[in-house]
């Protein structure tokens, strides 16, 4: 008998361990890592950095990688026409200048001649032109080439969705080192596109030779940046970028080896650091308190702003103004910012985050210029929300919120839950916590009253979030509107796209009407808490694309 | 004999079958796709990307081919690792869990026989409650507590060992040891309770009657009898050491497959959720038909020839 039902104990087995590995990762509190001076040397002077990666690297395929690891080590190990210099300006790369026709259409980038690929073969337009081609062939299968270059270069989505020919994409080498493209529509900011992931060049023959292995290991990837991936594979939990000598700026470049290990845990990492092991470590928000008067504490502001989307199709009480109205002014942030998240996080009263653009002509801080529009304000709020009731002709509304499940998470938004609860009598919030999988999955199917959702920029221009909320827009998701909203970003994408002071008009004034329509409720722009060296210098954090850019780095002594 | 083997070995054969059927289909139930920028993709765009990695035919039509590619011993594409053979990762990550889970095994069992052991030998002394008290603690204290702490102190505190990553031998020390507390306290509550019973056992009186030594009496007829359940629980035991825990993977930065199994679950990599599923499947049915050999070998008293209904 025992036999007979072998197969069905140890597919209980099977279950119980699938089910068992599920709920596992609870938060460790038993280990306090002991403040000890980390006085480790540095490695006699030499240029040799010890950093932690938060996870493997999914692709190091330029047409394929879509999160931040693999254009991290993109960026590092290659180079585009431009790359982001300290200040998220693009400076030279592989192109060294570039004319824009008059109508802004057509950009010619003229390419230096000295830049190589690692095998010594020169780096040339027609690199470009395939790169580019294979991002939206379909056959590629590639998400971030029709989503970075559909409605950007001429012909990408028809070619994508095999409506064109390939070489019907609007990027063509006029001769080796002269690089034209052709655009859809003006787009002011194309230049800092190029520094992306997506838009990097490929060499050809070295691509095919290796066909389905390209981009697996070392072996088979091909530099032409300012560092080369050694000791890689696809499944590797330690690697180190190199200095690559054939690098056309390698002149630039100090560091020799940057050495990589996995580490998911923040209490390991931080305990790694002061072990001496790793030169940098990231901090979890129950691991700030702790360690925020270290000596080496320090907090890098990021661009991602987090916000409440407020869903118009499913419950009538979120159909009226006045109830969002009340909603967005109805929850204090900087308790949130301060207690919870507690990593240098701050308060976003708008979408646009802090720090990212400026204002054409006066360099003000597109930020500050439009202000705070949807501060904390308890007292208006209820007003709003009064109002709002009055209008429903109901004294008490109930709504869903639909949230993350992870710790930090739950707390956030239990917290939220709760301050609109207080601050709005007769509202009744239910919690809805889920995996990030199937949070997308509701969000599409716009099945969800209230939602906890962020966004990063993927270019320099409030495009990139101010877009998010035209009619119909496949992220707006939430039923948003706005007729004049919609005109606004339309005239900045096509009519002023060659106006730049006229387009940030119209994006502030878009901003505005988001927010006097309280389309969504802002919470806070993110930032990121974590133990530096001293030794570390000159590594510079970018707003999108890759994270660290450590070209001009180098290593000091460690104080 | 043989017959036996060939018709356990076609029962191990459906009972994968089984399993990669029903996995596949429940895990098709998982909310979301394998698409790493869905929210960033038109309706089309998503269509395009799913058409290319055939995940727009019919789940059935999925699933045929699937099973077709598995008879030929190819686990597919992973989604989430770009071009990397479903195999290259399993192969990758099993080493290190499978060192760990082994000497975890090792140590652990060994401890916790002698633990057990000395408990039955001076039951209800201090010795007993002692190592009772051992047993009771190693199997409450959830293994990601008892990591944290030896991680605290024999790393951050004493700066014995390296608090975390993987390569030489002083790095397994510290999960090995945090894997290895469950399996002593199994071990040794297993033992103390057979060898109680067994040390009450008539056999054993007439042993002490024709005058055999003490150790003869433990180590020979005690011991010998008392393991026969303990072999039994250790198989799936080893199996679940050796694929590897998630939580200690994490605290140790260990590159094993339970860590990588519960990510790829995270964001649907459907081929390495199936290689990793069929392969632990694969372990266990074939752990269980070994230990059912086994006891013959160990226990005369069970017969396998002819005996099987």
């Amino acid at each position: 008998m025992k036999r007979k039902f072998a197969w069905l104990l140890s597919l209980g087995l099977v279950l119980s361990m699938f089910l068992a590995a599920c709920s596992g990762g609870g938060d460790d509190t038993s280990d306090k890592p002991a403040d000890e001076g980390s006085d480790q040397a540095a490695e006699g002077g030499e240029q040799v950095l010890n950093l932690i990666n938060g996870d493997t690297i999914p692709s190091m395929d330029p047409s394929l990688a879509t999160d931040e690891y693999g254009f991290q080590f993109l960026g590092a190990t290659m180079e585009g026409l431009y790359r982001l210099d300290e200040n998220a300006q693009p400076v030279e790369g592989i192109a060294v200048d570039h004319k824009v026709s008059e109508d802004g259409l057509t950009w010619t980038f003229e390419l230096r001649e000295d830049a190589k690929w690692e095998n010594g073969d020169p780096v040339t337009a027609n690199d470009f032109v395939y790169a580019w081609q294979r991002a939206v062939n379909p056959d590629t299968g590639s998400e971030y080439g029709p989503y970075m270059m559909g409605g950007v270069i001429k012909n990408a989505t028809a070619v994508n969705e095999g409506k064109a020919e390939l070489d019907e994409l609007g990027v063509k080498a006029e001769d080796d080192y002269t690089l034209v493209v052709e655009l859809e529509h003006p787009t002011p900011y194309f230049h800092s596109l190029t520094t992306f992931g997506t838009f990097l060049p490929l060499n050809q023959k070295f691509v095919e030779e290796q066909g389905d292995k390209f981009a697996t290991s070392t072996e088979t990837l091909l530099s032409n940046g300012p560092f080369k991936l050694d000791n890689w594979t696809s499944t590797s939990n330690e690697w180190d970028l190199v200095k690559n000598d054939t690098y056309w700026d390698a002149d630039t470049v100090k560091v020799e080896k940057l050495h990589h290990q996995v580490v998911k845990d923040p209490k390991t990492a931080v305990a790694l650091y002061e072990e001496g092991t790793v030169d940098r470590a990231g901090l979890s928000s129950d691991l700030v308190d702790q360690y925020s008067t270290h000596e080496d504490y320090a907090v890098t502001p990021e661009t991602s702003v987090f916000y409440l989307k407020l869903n118009q199709t499913r419950n009538e009480a979120l159909a009226n103004v006045n109830i969002r109205k009340a909603i967005s002014l109805a929850f204090d942030k900087q308790a949130l910012v301060d207690e919870i998240l507690n990593n240098g996080s701050i308060v976003a009263n708008g979408l646009v985050p802090k720090d990212f653009v400026t204002i054409p002509g006066t360099e003000d801080d597109f930020r500050d210029v439009s202000g705070d529009l949807a501060a904390y304000n308890a007292e208006e709020a209820k007003k709003f929300w009064e109002k709002g009731l009055e209008e429903l002709g109901t004294d008490s509304v109930e709504l869903e919120f639909l949230g993350g499940d992870t710790e930090t998470s739950k707390v956030m938004n239990e917290y939220l839950a709760n301050q609109l609860q207080t601050n709005l009598p007769g509202l009744k919030v239910t919690l809805k916590q889920v995996p990030f999988e199937q949070r997308l999955d509701l969000d599409t199917n716009m099945d969800y009253d209230m939602q906890f959702a962020g966004w990063g920029p993927d270019y320099l221009d409030p495009y990139t979030f101010l877009s998010l909320w035209i009619t119909d827009g496949g992220n707006n998701k939430m039923g948003y509107s706005n007729a004049k909203y919609d005109e606004l970003l339309n005239e900045a994408a096509t009519t002023l796209a060659q106006d730049n002071e006229a387009r940030y008009q119209n994006f502030l004034e878009a901003e505005k009407i988001l927010f006097e329509d309280a389309a969504i409720a802002p919470v806070y722009q993110s930032a990121m808490a974590q133990l530096v060296s001293p030794k570390i210098q000159g590594v510079y954090v970018n707003p999108f694309g890759a994270t660290y850019e450590y070209k001009w780095a180098s290593v000091g002594s460690a104080e | 004999m043989t017959r036996y083997i060939l018709r356990r070995l076609w029962y191990m054969f459906i009972t994968l079958f089984i399993i990669a059927t029903v996995s596949f289909f429940l895990m098709k139930m998982l909310p979301g796709s394998p698409l790493n920028a869905e929210d960033k993709l038109s309706e089309s765009q998503k269509q395009i990307v799913l058409e290319k990695y055939g995940l727009n035919d019919p789940v059935p039509v999925q699933y045929a081919k699937y099973m077709g590619g598995l008879v030929k011993g190819d686990l597919g594409i992973s989604f989430a690792f770009d071009n990397t053979p479903v195999t290259d990762i399993l192969v990758d990550r099993i080493g290190p869990s499978a060192l760990l889970g082994f000497q975890a095994l090792v140590v652990g069992t060994l401890l916790g026989i002698l633990l057990g052991l000395t408990a039955s030998i001076f039951r209800n002394g201090p010795l007993d409650y002692t190592s009772t008290t051992i047993a009771v603690l190693g199997t409450s204290i959830p293994s990601f507590v008892f990591a944290g702490l030896l991680q605290y102190v024999f790393a951050v505190k004493l700066g014995l060992l390296p608090v975390a990553l993987w390569g030489e031998f002083k790095h397994t020390i510290l999960p090995t040891i945090a894997l290895a507390i469950h399996p002593m306290a199994t071990a040794a509550r297993f033992t103390r309770t057979e060898m109680v019973e067994v040390l009450h056992s008539n056999y054993i009186t007439t042993a002490r009657a024709k005058g055999v030594t003490e150790s003869g009496i433990i180590w020979k007829h005690g011991l010998r009898n008392a393991l026969i359940p303990l072999v039994t629980v250790i198989g799936p035991m080893a199996v679940s050491l050796m694929t590897g825990s998630m939580v200690i993977e994490q605290i140790f930065a260990i590159p094993g497959i339970g860590e990588q199994f519960v990510t790829s679950v995270m964001v649907n990599d459907y081929p390495t959720i199936m290689g990793t599923t069929l392969m632990f499947a694969f372990l266990f049915v074939a752990i269980i038909l070994v230990i059912d050999l086994l006891y013959g070998l160990i226990d005369p008293r069970i017969r396998l020839a002819g005996g099987s209904k």
